[in-house]
């Protein structure tokens, strides 16, 4: 079987080549641009979902790919950047400017729980983090100024160069930008010097360390900058759904978007899209089949898991 | 002033005491070996130096600051460089990314820097690619710089801990067994890359080694070691003829 294997080598190089890749990528793009001309609003609305997940899963694979820590509460970085916009607008703040805001109480969030976790060994930082996710979420349903059980209603759409943010098509176009702008930080930073270190502390600690790299310093680095993706998707999000309460923040929230990560492969930023691309799309497609579809979505995802440990995206190799 | 000056040192693990009361000097520029039986305290006092275990008692100066129980990332910063006996390299990394690794305290380009691109991260980008490169061109292995560091021989990978250590600029640098599992002739070339450490780029080098060939040939002191206790120090030919050490290495003769 000389001949196939020297064929699917050939393939796999027109594939992976340079320019081929250029050209699969600006037509993905092209299509994604042009795309809410042709469909309906239900699709602009998965869409819109997608790309939200894709901001969430590439936040969360800085944290669990790029840094190798553990994150089980994920969805409380996303919830502090929702109610900080909700809260602020409430009291008059314009939108674009609760952004910043949010993500730095999102930061201060990650240094609140990163700062005293990090020596942890990372199974012990898994219970911390899923501890930390229920607190933000239960806090938020007791405080009064988070609106309790009910949460925030009425949060105002924002207007940008007087136009304003209604439609399906303007979250459509508006979430696909942020999208690009997550792949664009996600990938220079992973090519910086903040990048490989991460690389190295994941490799070998103590090497790392003789390198004279701070693994705290470093490891928090990543929670901060995971939290910040987080609360710009919460943000946004907020002003997209105008009202968003604590169970929207549950745990399952951060276990799907972590399920996105891991699925996709960590590590990888077209793991991460492809994993968000999957976990939104699939009940979507199966919605005929009713409740039969989270059973098949759950053995789907455990073959998966078995033949594919290292995610759905394929290693480079070397 | 020596560059290390190693004062009362003393460790222990529980009741057992793996280092104890050890002084010795390290003049600037020179070539020291701290060598013993096996099991006789070597590679702890080394991990004491290199702040990876806490000492219980004494102090550590290194050009005269203290770096007694410190961090060992704050130790590396401070130009103290180590290499590992088991090789401890990023295996699933490029050479070259091995080696970025040694610059990263010298550099502090940080997450602004890299998500807009400013001029000055990337001048930062070529400079670190450029020392590890020269570091890389220094051990001899400048051709193997995008190989991942798993794919490389032994001897490689040992060149590559070494162009590791010599890209984070330190001051002294310290070998752990830097022979093991080398052979002749890389033995050889070991002994003129320490010799051209020494020289060329003025580095001080403390040595832990069981192979006497090479610590007899390259150092200038040695601080020999046995049950923790210093129990002698001097040049190779003084060392050599200590009846204590002999008696270390080789056990007493019966007195009858």
């Amino acid at each position: 079987m000389v001949y196939s294997v020297g064929f699917k080598d050939r393939v796999l190089e027109t594939i992976n080549g340079k320019k081929t890749r250029a050209f699969f990528l600006s037509l993905l793009i092209i299509i994604v641009v042009l795309l809410p001309l042709g469909v309906n609003n239900y699709v602009e609305e998965v869409m819109t979902n997608t790309f939200f997940y894709i901001i969430l899963a590439l936040g969360l694979n800085i944290v669990i790919g790029y840094a190798g820590l553990v994150d089980l509460g994920y969805a409380a970085f996303f919830a502090v950047g929702a109610y900080t916009t909700g809260i602020l607008m409430r009291y008059g703040l314009n939108f674009w400017l609760t952004i910043p805001i949010a993500v730095i109480f999102c930061v201060i969030a990650g240094i609140i729980i990163g700062g005293p976790t990090l020596r942890l060994r990372s199974d012990y930082l898994a219970i911390v983090t899923l501890g930390f996710g229920e607190i933000t979420r239960i806090t938020a349903r007791n405080l009064k100024i988070t609106g309790g059980a009910s949460g925030l209603v009425g949060i105002q759409r924002p207007t940008i160069f007087g136009h304003k943010l209604y439609q399906i098509t303007d979250f459509y176009y508006t979430f696909f930008i942020l999208v690009i702008l997550a792949i664009i930080v996600s990938l220079r930073i992973y090519h910086s010097r903040l990048g490989r270190a991460w690389q190295y502390i994941r490799e070998d600690e103590d090497a790392a360390e003789a390198m004279g790299i701070d693994p705290v310093k470093t490891k928090l680095y990543a929670y901060m900058i995971g939290a910040a993706f987080g609360g710009v998707a919460g943000a946004f999000f907020a002003v997209k759904m105008t009202a968003i309460s604590p169970e929207t923040f549950a745990f399952t929230q951060s276990a799907m978007i972590l399920l996105a990560v891991i699925l996709g492969g960590m590590g990888k930023i077209p793991g991460a899209i492809l994993g968000a691309v999957f976990l939104v799309f699939f009940p979507e497609i199966f919605r005929e089949i009713g409740q039969m579809r989270m059973l098949l979505f759950g053995i789907l995802l455990v073959i998966i898991m078995v033949f594919r440990p290292q995610g759905l995206w394929p290693e480079r190799k070397s | 002033m020596p560059i290390l000056e190693v004062k009362k040192l003393t460790l222990r693990f529980g009741g057992l005491t793996a280092v104890n009361n050890l002084s010795f000097d390290m003049d600037e520029n020179s070539i020291v070996s701290l060598i013993g039986p096996n099991g006789a305290g070597k590679t702890s006092a080394f991990n004491c130096l290199t702040g990876f275990y806490k000492g219980s008692e004494g102090d550590i100066l290194f050009q005269g600051q203290s770096i007694f129980r410190q961090k060992p990332h704050k130790i590396t910063k401070l130009g103290m460089a180590r290499t590992f006996q088991n090789l401890r390299l990023f295996k699933d990394m490029t050479v070259l990314e091995n080696v970025m690794s040694g610059m990263h305290s010298r550099t502090s380009a940080g997450v602004l820097g890299a998500v807009l691109r400013l001029p000055s991260q990337r001048q930062e980008e070529k400079k670190i690619r450029q020392v590890s490169e020269e570091c890389l061109d220094f051990v001899g292995i400048l051709d193997k710089q995008d190989r991942l560091a798993r794919n490389l021989a032994y001897g490689d990978q040992r060149r590559v801990e070494w162009a590791r250590a010599l890209a984070t600029h330190p001051q002294l640098l310290l070998l752990d067994e830097p022979a093991a599992g080398l052979n002749h002739d890389e033995k050889d070339q070991l002994v003129d890359l320490i010799r051209c450490i020494q020289k060329d780029l003025g580095i001080t080098v403390l040595l832990i080694e069981h192979d006497m060939g090479l610590v007899m040939k390259v150092s200038e002191k040695i601080v020999v070691i046995d049950y923790g206790q210093k129990i002698a120090e001097g040049t190779a030919e003084e060392v050599k003829n200590n009846p204590k050490v002999i008696e270390a290495y080789l056990g007493k003769e019966d007195e009858e």
